[in-house]
């Protein structure tokens, strides 16, 4: 099987795996039914869906990997043969060699205190392949194959030496290493920035299409499945909704849920016109460093700098985001604004006032900015009450409702999120994460902060949900004329909610001026690549742009 | 398990009711030395039998729970009273001089076992139940230290602990509102298994008579007199020592119980 | 690495140093004057000055304190108020049973600990762990001086296999090491039940890390994955503990030295207790002190050997 680009989506190809009526339930609960799907030598087939969809269920059944309250009907062949049939033992025969499998968290799935040489030299003698020293010198080539070569990064080297990205590197060579005949990734970039993610996917690609390896590539991000599969297949509640050749599947997009998946990923809320006006927020030459390691013992400690002379203004009514990879020093920044934590050098001032006077935040300042974080999950006490939670900034008013006046502006607050003023008495356990969001917002605006700082705040959430939760924000922003910034890693997102960017890089901002404009002609190398990087969904015939303005069920 | 829960829970209630029932009714009065019926087996007149100076033992038993347990929980409250306290301060200045300096001390204290803390305080001030309190109470301190620091400090980086920062509330305040009442059940847990770990402290402190002194009755004494009658009367040295296993059983049970209860994932420090 | 072992090394260097400034200080607060107890209440008060001035103890405190740490830094211990003989020497003849017995007591922990808690988490669930499981959770529970006296009643006075106490010196090390066999094995069961806890916790929070999941994937088998990648990172927090226990059976020790009639730094000390031989009892609290900062020092040392992520780090 010399991996041949004509055989890449000729559905009469022999089929590598073969997925037939798998059923899969845990604890008599159904997590998977009837799924059929099959993959070719040389061929990229993707799942996708939202989380909870059973993706990640089906990579496991055909690792064999399944926890062990499943069970399993149908048939899951590898060139004929039924995995599922199949002993323990034959099953670790399989894995590694004929399946090679890449997970989605490379700090997670390396082992922190074995050198990575040795990881991937570890594959090829479990299967007794070759001798210690033939697999040593064969696992590197396989880490010069995945783009670590030996002079640049040692197979001496542990874990926690490489990168992110330099990790799944890792995580590839050890899956490829035996050059199994199918790969399985799982998520495989999902954990990485937009720049490493095209690398590696690209990566991935030319493997596949050099080895003649049939692909199962697992991903929630349609942008990704369109640039990568030769076929897709869409994931619903344990169930293939529809499967068909990228193209076709695209062009035709037969079951609503497809549709559905589309759009929200494409979707720009429809924000109102930006009115700016006096400037609200002043950021001046902010630098904050922390202390790094120590080299020795009485050296002086090299300060890693996360924010470096940083300065920007927002106005009154302006929608700012702020976009950079992961490490750039946003969140710092964000921490900063909202006096979190102390700066080294500059001002930070709302309206001419310091947030922070003698590193205490100032409480008249603070009221005026509020935020909302990323994870819907951590970000309330579950031994509270809703009511309790989206009123705790009340704290910082001299004079805080009581009573009667307190509830009102509680149901005020969760009405206005979409939310019932009921949901007050209930515990947050009880919510899903995009309710858990929109009262993360209820609970940010219940002060009528006059700033409000969204910190990656749609970045956990299913497709579907963060389309709805941006909607809410430009509902919000129309309403109350919110001046907000919008801080994500995600590029397409934020040229849909706001009137300016900037672009963070190493601590420092490279590049700012009106979203559009940034976005069409970036200025910066550094804007450049990282749009270049970002995988985008295909035009359709009609304009994607406008279908997603739509509004989505 | 619940499994664990109801042993646990049942076994330290009998000696909790027996300690308690012993302030007001004993079988025999332990002070009450009978020469003639010294070292006699357990029969219908001494459900235990008796020791070496013809005391009842079962009713030294009940006594001696008494003892074990005031002194062992006393210990726990002087570890939690003053060890969450700091932990939770030196969570809330992570990182600051504060923080560094009260996990310091607890290092310090660390090197000294309660053992050797005792014997320090035995040699000054003389053996005695108090100084029997103040010497694991003072080791429990670390240990409830360390335990809310290190839960407290994941805390502090979650995201609800943020939004209550930017709501304006002091460390103290969310020390108290958020951190604490996350950690209780944890704290809770490691409460009786330094329980248990003191009511053993005590025994073996009393055994080598640095502990609670004659003639109040405690297991560890109980079992020191019994060393040399060994292999006359075994039971006098067996049954005093099954107290101390059943006590120390039903606790641990407990604290398994409850953490299973609590959360699953909760692993607790036994050191 | 070598960085952070001098930061653990200076850290070593000053807990003792406030350590022997706390046993001091403490010592110094105490009642009653070594002198006047020496030589009885009717001794005259001329005598007692003068028995003062040779213990040194007419110099001022700080004096006292610096002359006592430069002496234990010569390996000078003082003179025993009560015996009139050099600490040091005491101190090492009895070093020889307690140090033995501890590390003899540690060894035989580990060794049942670790096959225990590597089976018991290899089969979690089913009924070879909770056999192991209860067995610990009864191990932690016995008082290690109540199970000496069971192990006496048992082996020494029905069994007659070994004597119920006193030790033979090590002029034949067969016999010697025979008479700590039923101490160490005393001091040892409840230790190696909390270790054996240990290592069984700490395995299967390993196993359901996601390198274990990628092991599987590559096509170790269940068992390969445990031993190959399970069990060194498990060891990293069990190490934690055998640091802990150590000091648990030096102190440990003291006791089970009364149970068995042995020669060890726990009779020591409990005479020098009853006699008011404070600087006996301030220099084998110090050594113990001592023992348990440098086997901290030793553990955080393996530690980083285990654990690469702590090499480059300081």
């Amino acid at each position: 099987m010399s991996g041949s680009v004509e055989t890449q989506s000729s559905g009469a190809a022999k089929a590598l795996l073969e997925i037939d009526r798998l059923s899969l339930s845990i604890h008599g609960k159904p997590i998977m039914t009837d799924l059929s799907l099959s993959i070719a030598p040389g061929e990229i087939v993707a799942l996708t869906g939202e989380s909870g969809s059973g993706k990640s269920m089906t990579a496991l059944a055909a690792m064999g990997l399944l926890p062990h309250a499943a069970r399993c009907t149908g048939a899951l062949r590898l060139d004929g043969t039924d995995l599922l049939g199949l002993s323990e033992d034959r099953l670790c025969g399989i894995r590694g060699r004929e399946i090679g499998m890449i997970f989605q968290e490379p700090m997670t799935a390396l082992n922190p205190v074995m050198r990575i040489g040795d990881q991937v030299a570890e594959t090829i003698l479990v299967h007794r392949a070759m001798g210690r020293a033939a697999a040593r010198a064969r696992a590197a080539e396989v880490l010069a194959r995945v783009g670590l070569p030996p002079e640049r990064v040692p197979p001496a080297r542990f874990p926690h030496e490489l990168s992110g990205g330099q990790r799944q590197r890792v995580v590839i060579a050890m899956a490829i290493a035996l050059r199994p005949r199918l790969l399985i990734a799982d998520e495989p970039t999902t954990a990485l920035d937009v720049t490493t993610q095209a690398q590696i996917l690209d990566l991935l690609r030319d493997l596949v299409r050099a080895e003649g390896m049939g692909l199962m590539m697992i991903t929630h991000d349609l942008a990704v499945v369109s640039e990568m599969a030769d076929r897709i297949a869409v994931m619903r509640g344990g169930e293939i909704v529809e499967q068909g050749s990228t193209r076709a599947l695209f062009a035709q997009m037969r079951h609503p849920y497809t549709r559905q998946l589309f759009d929200a990923s494409g979707h720009r809320a429809d924000l109102p016109q930006a009115r700016a006006g006096a400037p609200l927020l002043r950021v001046a030459e902010v630098t904050r460093s922390y202390p790094g390691p120590r080299r020795a013992l009485f050296a002086p400690r090299p300060g890693l700098i996360a924010v470096n002379g940083v300065s920007f203004d927002i106005r009154r009514g302006e929608r700012v985001g702020l976009v950079g990879e992961s490490g750039c020093g946003k969140s710092t920044l964000a921490r900063a604004i909202l006096g979190l934590e102390p700066v080294q050098a500059g001002e930070i001032t709302l309206d001419g006032q310091p947030v922070l006077s003698h590193g205490r935040p100032d409480p008249e300042v603070r009221r005026r900015v509020q935020v909302v974080f990323q994870d819907p999950y951590g970000s309330f006490n579950p031994r509270h009450k809703v009511g309790r939670l989206v009123s705790e900034p009340f704290h910082l008013l001299p004079d805080p409702p009581r009573g009667a006046a307190r509830d009102r502006a509680i149901a005020e607050a969760l009405t206005a999120v979409g939310l019932e003023p009921g949901h007050a008495e209930s515990y947050i356990h009880a919510f899903s994460g995009g309710q858990r969001q929109r009262i993360a917002i209820a609970r940010a605006l219940i002060i009528r902060p006059e700033l409000v700082i969204f910190d990656e705040a749609v970045s956990a959430l299913d497709v579907r949900v963060r389309a709805q939760i941006l909607d809410l924000i430009a509902d919000l922003s129309r309403q109350y004329g919110l001046t907000y910034l919008f801080i994500s890693h995600d590029l397409s997102v934020v040229r849909g909610i706001t009137d300016r960017v900037l672009v963070m890089r190493a601590g420092e901002i490279v590049e700012q001026g009106p979203t559009e404009a940034v976005f069409d002609k970036p200025g910066h190398w550094y804007t450049k690549s990282l749009l270049a990087a970002a995988p985008i969904l295909p035009r359709l015939s009609g304009g994607g742009d406008k279908d997603a303005e739509q509004p989505v069920a | 398990m619940t499994r664990n829960l109801l042993l646990g829970a049942a076994l330290t209630s009998v000696f909790l009711v027996a300690a308690l029932l012993s302030f007001v009714w004993t079988p025999y009065d332990t002070g009450a030395m009978a020469i003639a019926e010294r070292l006699r087996p357990p029969s219908a007149a001494h459900l235990l039998g008796t020791d070496h100076f013809g005391r009842d033992i079962l009713s030294m038993i009940m006594v001696g729970a008494r003892t074990s347990i005031a002194v062992a929980l006393v210990a726990v409250g002087i570890g939690m009273g003053a060890g969450v306290p700091l932990g939770l301060a030196a969570a809330a200045r992570r990182g600051g001089w504060l923080d560094e300096l009260i996990m310091r001390m607890n290092d310090l204290i660390f090197a000294f076992p309660s053992l050797v803390i005792a014997i320090l305080i035995t040699a000054i001030f003389g053996p005695g139940a108090t100084n029997a309190i103040i010497a694991i109470g003072i080791f429990n301190i670390p240990v409830f230290a360390r335990l809310a620091r290190g839960a407290a400090l994941p805390l502090w980086k979650r995201e609800f602990v943020m939004a209550a920062r930017v709501a304006g509330k002091s460390a103290p305040r969310i020390s108290a509102e958020h951190i604490l009442p996350n950690i209780a059940n944890l704290l809770i847990v490691q409460g009786t298994i330094q329980f248990s770990l003191g009511i053993l402290a005590e025994a073996g402190l009393s055994y080598v008579g640095l502990g609670t002194q004659p003639p109040v009755p405690s297991w560890g004494r109980m079992l020191a007199d019994a060393q040399t009658m060994v292999a006359l009367a075994p039971h006098v040295a067996i049954l005093p020592g099954l107290a101390i296993v059943f006590m120390v059983l039903g606790l641990n049970l407990l604290g398994d119980g409850l953490r299973d209860r609590f959360d699953p994932k909760l692993r607790s420090l036994r050191a | 690495m070598l960085a952070y072992a001098l930061k653990r090394l200076a850290f070593l260097a000053i807990s003792l140093v406030v350590a022997s400034l706390v046993i001091f200080l403490v010592v110094e607060v105490a009642p009653g004057d070594p002198a006047s107890y020496m030589l009885g209440i009717n001794a005259r008060p001329d005598t007692v000055a003068a028995l003062r001035a040779e213990l040194g103890l007419d110099l001022p405190k700080h004096e006292r304190y610096l002359s006592w740490l430069a002496g234990m830094l010569r390996g000078d211990f003082g003179t025993s108020y009560t015996y009139r003989a050099p600490v040091a020497q005491m101190v090492a003849e009895r070093l020889w049973v307690s140090l033995p017995l501890a590390l003899y007591a540690l060894t035989l922990s580990t060794l049942i600990a670790f096959p225990a808690g590597i089976y018991a988490a290899a089969r979690r669930g089913r009924a070879g762990d909770m056999g192991v499981m209860a067995a610990t959770q009864l191990g932690i529970a016995v008082p290690n001086f109540w199970f000496a006296m069971l192990l006496v009643l048992l082996f020494a006075l029905k069994l007659r296999w070994f004597s119920a106490g006193g030790f033979p010196g090590w002029e034949t090390p067969l016999l010697g090491l025979k008479a700590l066999t039923l101490p160490a094995l005393a001091l040892a069961l409840p230790q190696a039940a909390i270790l054996a806890r240990v290592m069984r916790s700490s395995l299967i929070d390993i196993l359901h890390e996601d390198f274990i999941r990628t092991a599987r994937a590559k096509g170790l088998s269940r068992r390969q994955a445990l031993w190959r990648h399970g069990v060194r990172n498990a060891l990293i927090p069990v190490l934690t503990i055998i640091g802990l226990q150590f000091s648990f059976l030096l102190a440990g020790a003291i006791i089970i030295e009364q149970v068995f009639f042995l020669p060890g730094l726990g009779r020591l000390i409990f005479q020098a207790i009853t006699q008011r031989d404070l600087i006996v009892v301030e220099s084998v609290v110090m050594l113990l002190v001592f023992a348990v900062i440098a086997v901290n020092f030793l553990t955080d040392l393996a530690y980083a050997a285990a654990d690469p992520r702590l090499r480059s780090r300081t």
